[in-house]
């Protein structure tokens, strides 16, 4: 007994869509490569946020109070530090040779402990957006922490009313590869599915295939579907596995909350990326188009969606746009499951609106296919 | 006579395979120069493969081929005869460009074989005014029929004056009227140069029997070889087809026997397709005029006409793929709709081109189409074990369809029109390009269908002797219907000995006197100089770059794409991207509710970064809110806070971050740090009236180059290398694999164009492009975003351009060793986004990273060009101070383009 899903034509024609795949080597290549080496290579690139920061320390005192303070600054938050010439901070920030130079003035220890409140300066390279202002805090922890430990005993220490704790939940370390690894297999489920789902439509129409299909008792959204399923489920199929084998076992990253709740999230994910792919594929003409418009699109849904920056402090504008973008919803379901332990009462929302979003593009793709094969 | 003369081609032992397929055996062959030298034979048996070793264009496997007395398969040899030689592939323009004119795609080929402009100016006049294409001259090669592209493919090969032109079945698919002015103007030039060597595959016998020397192929070897009347002698037969089914080995020839049609015997005089005024325009070009056709069930019905006459549309209008303009066409009595399922399991339909998946086995794609029509699985079986017979591609099953030679190819395109048993086939020139005892084999499959299971067959031809099968034809013209009736009837109307002579003077008759072949121009009789073929030519590389930009300019959108895109999300990515962390969203649980407590709480509401969300009122609710991500911290005063802080105990208050964004999580901790000292400063002035010295020093940050440390400063200028690395290579990265899906790749291999001339040629509009972006995306940082640029706009420039020619030097790296565009997407995607995002310090430094990702950081050009530009506009530098990474990037300019000319291939496997 045949079942009628075996003789369905979105079968028959996912597995036409399996065969290409498989046919092109490199391309399989790449899409290995992306969810294994590049994963791996993404999340150990920096372990913290604060990793070997570049920082030189222009020591005008010589004091051992001075020695002290150089010594305090250590791995893995800051590179050793480089002592150099005051004439050299210039250059050195400008070459961007190093983010941070502290510069300890003559008479540092005497003045202050002659109660003088000397002023010791931290030069910051404020290009560097994400290492300055964290990294302004880290130096300031540290310097005061190395004066109050020297001058305890000789200087009267003074006694904090209320005490501050602070822990981070979820990532008490802040380990950045618990953040990257997951972010780079959604940026790159993201951008495989695009290009996979768009790509096949343009190849097909560039070769006639697509009009031979639908002279066929194929309907456009089979056609459409066949394509959703098969590049969707290549890119499912890889990322669990990344998931897994790289994120879990090979990086030891901590996941929280259910996977398979992931690979669901990621299934209506890939539906709603899919279905975007095909759609761009019936505006472009040609591949060339393709690639620009990809581009275009895979920009923003990657560094719009949370993955990189974070997302509320965007502007309102900006924001409202990306919660059309598919990337936004999932970049948040994954982070409420893998590193928060949310369940399916806490990102079912997101999946509704996965959902919706794929509808849209899937029936604008479908509803445009007769048109572009026509005027190809 | 042939024999007298040396010989311009000679091979000896040579063979070629494809994978395990044999396509030519050790064949030895010296074919004389100056000839007119046919090779003719079946599909499959190794013609075009011959071809293109003699021409260069594939690389020799076994044997040896010496043209011009020089051994082929030497490089330096194969530049400097290349252009002594023309080669055209096989298939209707395969080599030529569609969106370029006539014009463009002959100036081309030009100046690829580095013809000064004057000169070959002159050469193309001639040539269009000898081919007739001169008032089609500035018509893209996309939008001319077959007959025209074949011509404007001949002067393509004709343009550079070769002394041996191979031509892989030119008149395929042509119709006879532009057939017939085809040789008639290869004789024109044959006389104007004498000496020169024409060799030619053909698959009509009667085109064969006007060359001066023939080789007969079959099964990769050559079976016989003699001018035309040596080899009618040997075989003792009238004709060369005779002649030829003579030589073939008995169990080939005994399959061919003469066609007999049985009488057409009509007995309910059901209608299967009906058009009624049947119209199709785009544009203002009416391409079907007002067509009224009624062919009965069980008929075969013929279309003829010149090409690009009509006829495909119609039959595209007829099965649905195409929307009627006006009229109406029927099928079965019902009206054609795109959407009706039933019809379209009773109608087969096979396109002109070949429009199948190449990357399946010729048994994947029948099977495909079988249970697209659902047959049940046994009878599926059945039926493609029956075609694979009667099409004889048994051999072939496994072999993936792009790799089968034409006539194979059309030959699976029928069977699989008919694997589901239609009662209508809709056949747009099925038989082009197939060979004479195929094309039997295949009429008789459809007179079996037509009179022996009642299939309607609508089939649209350029043979005559198929239209003479037809029970009716219809003569097409321009869009109209010139005569609809059989063929008998036809030909005597015009009192013709054949239907082509009673066509072609319906044709004529509708044309009016145009398109008689012009008279040759006397002027082409004069010679010009072969250009010294030279080491690097910068003409042959602005050939291809001349091509290039043509391409880029006739596809507006594309340009658009790339110009005004990047500027949209430069905007986008501008204002998006934001370091500056703000409106963290935190809770408290407040356990104390005591004026102390609720002071502590103001003085963190009371903080630009945060906003406060409703109260918690337990542990589980702040875990339940904070896995939600709805909080992104929050903050837990315990019971006794207040009495606590009064007695002088110490209480602790804690607060909980969302750890998930590290990033996010590690400026909370700082804005905690500060809120919460800013609290104490203000409790203790309270308390004690002045503020106590907690630190016995002052700490003073001064952030240098972005004072207000907005990240705008840093992050508009940063946005502008990841857009000049993504657009120019994905501009490039389709550049060099679409010419290899497209065919067109030919042109290289067969001109002495060296890779380098190649690749920079097809870069440099790609550059110039990009600095156009450039200048759109600095208008944009500063008179947009108003970022001032601070330093050397001069070092700015010359920065950008450097690092330009390195990414689009990187698109067409990804573009010489993949092998279709997919591959090229997704290959420049994953490289490209994740090195230029997350390792070439656009938000951390590189000297932060570590392991792989730090090296290919330190290897990546993006890096240097953020260093170079952020202190350009954000530091006020310029060359001297930023020499060091000037110095690193200049190194990865020419560097992926060398390593692209190394793996570039200048012959075809």
């Amino acid at each position: 007994m045949r079942s009628r899903m075996l003789d369905s034509n979105i079968l028959q024609l996912s597995i036409k869509e399996f065969r290409s795949l498989w046919h092109d080597k490199i391309l399989l290549i790449l899409i290995v490569w992306a969810f294994s080496g590049g994963i791996y290579v993404a999340s150990t690139a920096s372990s913290q946020e604060l990793h070997n920061a570049p920082i030189a320390i222009v020591d005008e005192d010589g004091s051992p109070l001075s020695k002290t303070i150089g010594n305090a600054f250590n791995e893995p938050y800051f590179n050793k530090p480089e002592y150099i010439n005051y004439s050299a901070v210039e250059p050195a920030l400008n070459s961007g040779q190093f983010t941070f130079v502290v510069i300890i003035p003559s008479g540092f220890q005497s003045d202050m402990m002659a109660s003088k409140q000397p002023t010791i300066q931290i030069n910051i390279d404020a290009t560097q957006m994400s290492q300055a202002g964290i990294g302004d805090g880290y130096i300031q922890n540290i310097i005061s922490g190395e004066v109050n430990k020297f001058v305890s005993g000789t200087l009267k220490a003074y006694k904090l009313p209320v005490k501050l704790i602070i822990h981070n939940k979820y990532n008490p370390n802040l380990t950045s590869s618990w953040f990257g690894s997951i972010m780079e297999i959604i940026n790159n489920v993201t951008m495989l599915s695009i290009i996979l789902a768009g790509a096949a439509v343009i190849r097909e129409r560039e070769h006639g295939t697509l009009e031979h299909l639908l002279v066929m008792p194929v309907k456009p959204i089979e056609i459409v579907l066949s394509k959703v399923l098969a590049n969707g489920a290549v890119v499912l199929f890889a990322a669990t596995l990344s998931l897994i084998f790289i994120v879990q076992y090979v990086l030891q990253v901590p996941i929280k909350g259910s996977i398979w709740l992931f690979v669901l999230g990621a299934a209506l994910h890939l539906f709603a990326t899919t279905s975007m792919g095909i759609f761009l594929g019936t505006i472009a003409r040609t591949m060339p188009q393709l690639g620009l418009l990809f581009i275009l699109t895979v920009l923003p849904l990657e560094m719009l969606s949370g993955g990189i920056t974070p997302y509320e402090s965007m502007p309102q504008l900006i924001q409202d746009l990306m919660q059309v973008a598919p990337t936004t919803h999932f970049v948040n379901l994954s982070q409420a499951i893998l590193y928060r332990g949310g369940g399916f009462s806490i990102i079912w929302e997101q999946l509704v609106i996965l959902l919706l979003i794929g509808s849209v593009f899937l029936l604008s793709a479908v509803s445009r296919f007769r048109t572009s094969v026509a005027n190809a | 006579m042939a024999n007298s003369k040396s010989s311009v081609v000679s091979l000896s032992c040579v063979s070629h395979r494809y994978g395990e397929n044999d396509a030519i055996k050790q064949v030895d062959l010296d074919i004389p120069s100056g000839c007119m030298v046919g090779l003719i034979g079946p599909d499959g048996v190794g013609k075009s493969t011959l071809l293109a070793l003699i021409a260069g264009a594939r690389q020799i496997q076994e044997g040896a081929i010496r043209v011009f007395d020089g051994d082929i398969s030497d490089a330096n040899y194969r530049d400097a005869i290349a252009p002594r030689i023309a080669f055209m592939p096989q298939g209707l323009g395969k080599n030529l460009y569609a969106t370029l004119s006539v014009f463009e795609n002959i100036d081309f080929f030009g100046r690829l074989f580095g013809i000064p402009a004057k000169q070959r100016h002159q050469q193309i006049n001639e040539l269009l005014l000898a081919t007739g294409l001169a008032e089609f001259r500035d018509r893209p090669a996309g939008k001319l029929s077959g007959g025209m592209k074949q011509k404007l493919g001949l002067c393509c090969a004709l343009i550079h004056a070769p002394d041996l032109l191979i031509l892989d079945e030119p008149t395929t698919g042509v119709d006879p009227l532009s057939r017939r002015q085809f040789w008639e103007l290869i004789g024109h030039i044959r006389k104007r140069r004498e000496g020169m060597s024409v060799i030619v595959a053909t698959a009509y016998m009667d085109e064969a029997e006007l060359f001066d020397w023939i080789i007969p192929m079959n099964m990769g070897k050559v079976l016989d070889t003699g001018t035309v009347a040596e080899i009618k002698q040997r075989t003792n037969t009238q004709t060369l087809e005779a002649a030829f089914i003579n030589l073939l080995p008995d169990s080939v020839r005994n399959e061919h026997a003469a066609l007999s049609i049985p009488p057409l015997n009509l007995k309910d005089n059901k209608i299967a397709i009906t058009a009624k005024g049947l119209t199709k325009t785009f544009g203002d070009f009416t391409a079907v005029d007002n067509i009224n056709l009624e062919i009965t069930q069980g008929e075969i019905f013929g279309f003829l006409g010149s090409n690009g006459c009509g006829k495909s549309t119609t039959m595209k209008m007829l099965t649905g793929l195409l929307p009627v303009s006006r009229g109406e066409g029927l099928l079965f009595g019902s009206p054609v709709e795109s959407n009706s399922m039933a019809i379209r399991h009773r109608v087969g339909y096979m396109s002109q081109g070949f429009s199948l998946y190449g990357e399946l086995t010729v048994r994947q794609n029948l099977e495909l189409h079988a249970k697209l029509f659902h047959m049940p699985a046994d009878k599926a079986k059945e039926r493609i074990d029956s075609l694979l017979d009667r099409f004889t591609l048994r051999s072939y099953q496994g072999v993936n369809s792009a790799e089968l030679p034409l006539g194979i190819r059309q030959r699976l395109s029928l069977a699989v029109a008919v694997v589901h048993d239609p009662e209508l086939l809709i056949l747009d020139e099925p038989t082009s390009g197939v060979d004479p005892v195929a094309r039997d084999n295949f009429w008789a499959l459809l007179i079996d269908l037509s009179r022996n299971h009642g299939v309607t067959i609508f089939i649209s031809t350029h043979f005559m002797n198929e239209a003479m099968r037809c029970d009716r034809i219809s003569l097409m013209h321009a869009g109209k219907i010139l005569v609809t009736d059989t063929p008998e009837v036809i030909s005597k109307s015009r009192d013709s000995e054949t239907l082509e002579d009673a066509f072609i003077s319906y044709l004529e008759e509708a044309q009016g006197n145009k398109t008689a072949t012009p008279a040759p121009q006397n002027t082409i009789d004069k010679e010009y100089p072969i250009p010294v073929n030279r080491a690097f030519s910068l003409r042959r590389l602005f050939g291809f770059s001349y091509r290039e930009s043509l391409e880029v300019l006739r596809d507006p959108i594309r340009l658009a794409f790339a110009l005004l895109g990047s500027a949209l999300l430069m905007l986008v990515l501008g204002y998006g991207i934001s370091l500056d962390v703000n409106d963290l969203t935190f809770s408290v649980l407040d356990q104390d509710h005591t004026p102390e407590s609720r002071n502590y709480i103001q003085s963190i509401s009371s903080s630009q970064y945060f906003i406060e969300h409703s109260a918690l009122s337990s542990n589980e609710e702040l875990d339940r809110r904070m896995q939600d991500g709805e909080l992104s911290f929050s903050v837990v005063i315990p019971p006794g806070f207040g009495v606590d802080l009064k007695r002088g105990r110490v209480p602790e208050v804690t607060v909980w971050v969302d750890g998930a964004m590290p990033f996010r999580a590690e400026t909370i901790d700082g804005y905690m740090q500060g809120v919460h000292s800013a609290y104490l400063t203000d409790l203790t002035l309270k308390a004690l009236g002045y503020v106590p010295t907690i630190l016995p020093i002052n700490i003073a940050s001064r952030y240098r180059f972005n004072q207000d440390f907005k990240s705008i400063y840093a992050l508009a200028p940063s946005v502008i290398p990841l857009l000049l690395m993504f657009i120019p290579a994905i501009l490039t990265a389709l550049s060099v694999v679409r010419e290899k899906e497209m065919g067109s790749i030919v042109n290289l291999y067969v001109s002495p164009a060296t890779r380098l001339e190649f690749l920079l040629g097809k870069q440099l509009p790609y550059i110039i492009i990009s600095m156009v972006s450039f200048v759109i995306l600095l208008f944009v940082t500063v008179y947009i975003f108003k970022v001032p640029i601070k330093g050397d706009l001069f070092a700015l420039y010359s920065a950008a351009l450097i690092y330009i020619i390195a990414t689009t030097g990187i698109g067409l790296f990804m573009s010489t060793f993949t092998k279709t565009q997919i591959a090229a997407l997704a290959g420049t995607a994953i490289v490209t986004l994740l090195v230029t995002v997350s390792f070439s310090g656009l938000t951390s430094p590189v000297s932060s990273l570590e392991g792989v990702g730090r090296l290919m950081g330190e290897c990546w050009p993006a890096t240097y060009f953020i260093i170079i530009i952020r202190g350009i506009v954000t530091k006020g530098l310029g060359f001297s101070e930023l020499s060091s990474s000037f110095q690193s990037l200049l190194v990865f300019a020419p560097l992926f383009t060398l390593v692209s000319v190394i793996l570039l291939r200048k012959q075809g496997k």
